[in-house]
């Protein structure tokens, strides 16, 4: 403990961290509460309260106009179809990949650099390989004005091609939502691998060896070892990757945005389609629409609290610290 | 199950490739342990014991050379097939199982014909459980139990699927002092009451002594000598083994052959028949000396210690290899104390005299 009268140099050191956070980080977290309940706000009336005309309303109508408008709830049925599918599959490659990993003595190094290339690539030139493996070549919005939509089956139909499947139109006029949706796990699965794999094998390699040689002399088939001694002993890991990935899952913008452009957010005939809730608030920003955008922020941050509670809720019971 | 071992080579080939130098871990070890009996493997670290233990195991394969369970050549063997009972330093009791679990596991691991019905599975297991006495415990986790508890449970979950062979490495080295006593004589008392053939590894030769059938003392993975704990004490076969063994430990001077008498400096200390003249190591046991004021060897007193049963007496003489010279008598001597020097006879059969060169014991005809 630090002396109580030594206590304001404690404080002095720890000085410009917390004002930053203060500026940075509460101030704007209070504001946003402050905005989602002044109904309609909008920055409007600090310019015209001199004139003492708009009466400032407090109340939860930006919230009721959030809830009420229907491409926030299509927002957030893209947002939580993304999670569900994501988080578990993408949990369950790393998991494979990285017991995979740290089985195999050559080349090991290597290949955990090639698994973590996705990490240090921009996720927008990752996005746009992508739109171009699936479909579309250039740009996204291929609309007469902006010149024409360039068309191209892309390399993942000549595969199903040469596998003897019908291609399908992916992300082009026309397609399908699950195809659109498809193509999103897919990217979004790929680009969340390397953090996992490389939480999940530096948990691999912290575990003691000697559980696995008592496994052996007690001749534990292979798949019991995994079932029963390395997945329970990489728990606090699993748990930590599900809890961070469903709330990476539940903040997805950048990833739709890389793929099908900041404009369309979804196939050319249908804008919009893909869009998610973070994607959401952004648009309210835009239209200068701060109190819903604020009232947004905040209904997103309670389903993130209560989908990480549950989280935890269950990891208490499955989790051997 | 006899174990029997046919020039066992345990090479472990070098980290640096330029050096090229490589470890030998194990060499030319060749031994039969008897069926049913408790054999301590001793040695300072790094002499290869525990190596040997894992090449019973399978979970170290052995550079040359055989072992055999029974008549059964096991040298190609996985661990899995081999059937061993292994009790770790460190215990490795899964941490997320609790005591019954971890009891429980070898027995669910068994597949096909050996598959037990669950009744028989926890018959069993509350049946090792009892013999080590936890049965109190069966539905803690290990981080809830002492270091002595889960050392038993690290036995009992080696002991349930009845295996051939027991080890067990280093098994008492995280226990305090008490807790050892105690628990190597539990470790005594489980081998008699199963009766399967146990080889544990210890680096404590008061261990090692105290409950084993037979010892074998290594030394930079060569066996030094292998008998019953008294045989290797009273005679052994060279001053390494002569110095391991016993506390206090072996006292070692600088001596001479000369006319078939042991010379200690200046003093003849004891008829030696049949050594040649040479220089030599000679090695006292602490309870070799008898206090007597016309004993032919004289040291120079330091101090005397009272425990009670016996005396120990502290002396120094030139020739002394160690740093003093300690010897136990009986607590009837009257000893002053404040005398400068103190006379000794020895007792012929705790004197052993060593090659100089070799360091290999030279007999001589009491």
């Amino acid at each position: 403990m630090v002396d109580s009268k030594q206590q304001w140099k404690a404080w002095l050191y720890l000085a410009p961290a917390i004002i930053l956070l203060l500026i940075f980080t509460v101030w704007p977290i209070i504001n946003t509460v402050r905005m989602a309940f002044i109904n309609g706000f909008d920055f409007s009336y600090i310019a015209e309260n001199t004139k003492d005309e708009k009466i400032i309303s407090i109340g939860i109508r930006n919230f009721a106009d959030v809830i009420r408008n229907p491409f926030f709830t299509n927002a957030l049925k893209n947002t939580l179809i993304l999670c569900v599918l994501t988080v578990p599959l993408s949990t369950f490659l790393a998991l494979l990949i990285a017991v995979c990993l740290n089985s195999i003595k050559p080349l090991q190094k290597l290949l955990q650099t090639i698994f973590f290339l996705p990490y240090v690539t921009n996720s927008i030139a990752i996005g746009m390989v992508f739109a171009a493996m699936f479909n579309i070549v250039g740009n996204v919005v291929g609309n007469d004005i902006h010149g024409p939509l360039i068309n191209n089956p892309g390399i993942i139909n000549y595969v199903l091609e040469f596998l003897g499947f019908d291609r399908i139109n992916w992300m082009n006029n026309g397609s399908s939502y699950w195809a659109n949706i498809w193509v999103m796990v897919i990217y979004i699965v790929w680009n969340a691998l390397p953090f996992k794999i490389l939480i999940l094998l530096g948990g691999l390699q912290s575990v003691n060896k000697q559980y696995y040689d008592a496994a052996k002399v007690d001749s534990t088939p292979k798949w019991r070892v995994f079932t029963k001694i390395t997945v329970p002993l990489l728990s606090p890991m699993l748990a930590y990757v599900i809890i961070t990935g469903f709330i990476g899952g539940f903040k997805e913008y950048s990833s739709i945005v890389g793929v099908f452009g900041d404009i369309l957010m979804g196939p050319p005939h249908d804008p919009g389609r893909l869009n998610t809730v973070v994607g959401m608030i952004y648009d309210y920003i835009e239209k200068r629409n701060f109190g819903i955008a604020s009232a947004g922020a905040l209904i997103l941050f309670v389903i993130i609290l209560i989908v990480t509670f549950i989280n935890l809720w269950v990891s208490k019971k499955k989790v051997h610290y | 199950m006899k174990i029997v071992f046919e020039i066992l080579t345990k090479i472990f080939p070098s980290r640096n490739k330029k050096s090229g130098e490589e470890v030998v871990a194990v060499n030319d070890f060749s031994f039969t342990i008897p069926d049913g009996k408790l054999i301590g493997l001793l040695g300072p670290s790094g002499c290869g014991k525990s190596t040997t233990l894992y090449m019973i195991s399978g979970l170290q394969k052995p550079t040359g050379g055989k072992i055999f369970f029974g008549d059964d050549d096991v040298t190609e063997l996985t661990t899995e097939k081999r059937g061993v009972g292994l009790v770790f330093q460190n215990y490795a009791l899964y941490p997320h199982m609790t005591v019954k679990q971890n009891i429980l596991f070898p027995l669910q691991n068994l597949r096909g014909a050996d598959k037990l019905p669950k009744k028989e599975m926890l018959e069993r297991a509350h049946y090792v459980a009892k013999l080590v006495q936890i049965d109190e415990l069966m539905e803690r986790k290990p981080s809830e139990l002492s270091g002595g508890q889960q050392q038993r449970v690290a036995i009992a979950r080696a002991l349930v699927k009845m295996p051939r062979v027991l080890l067990l490495d280093e098994p008492l080295s995280n226990l305090d002092a008490r807790l050892r006593l105690q628990t190597r004589e539990e470790i005594r008392r489980i081998q008699r009451e199963t009766g399967i053939t146990t080889i544990f590894v210890t680096h404590d030769q008061e261990e090692a002594m105290s409950i084993s059938d037979m010892i074998v003392v290594m030394k930079l993975g060569v066996v030094q000598q292998i008998g019953k704990p008294q045989d290797v004490y009273d005679d052994p076969t060279n001053l390494f083994v002569a110095k391991f063994l016993g506390t206090p430990p072996v006292n070692v001077f600088n001596g001479t052959v000369k006319d078939g008498k042991l010379y200690i400096g200046e003093d003849a200390v004891l008829d030696v028949k049949g050594v040649s003249d040479q220089d030599v190591y000679v090695g006292i046991r602490p309870e070799g000396f008898i206090v007597d004021e016309n004993g032919p060897f004289h040291c120079n007193l330091r101090s005397v210690e009272v425990m009670g049963r016996d005396v120990s007496v502290v002396s120094d003489n030139p020739a002394m290899q160690s740093a003093v010279i300690r010897s136990i008598v009986d607590a009837d001597n009257k000893i002053d104390a404040t005398a400068q020097t103190i006379s000794y006879t020895l007792k012929p059969h705790k004197v052993f005299v060593f090659n100089k060169e070799t360091e290999e014991r030279i007999y001589f005809e009491v």
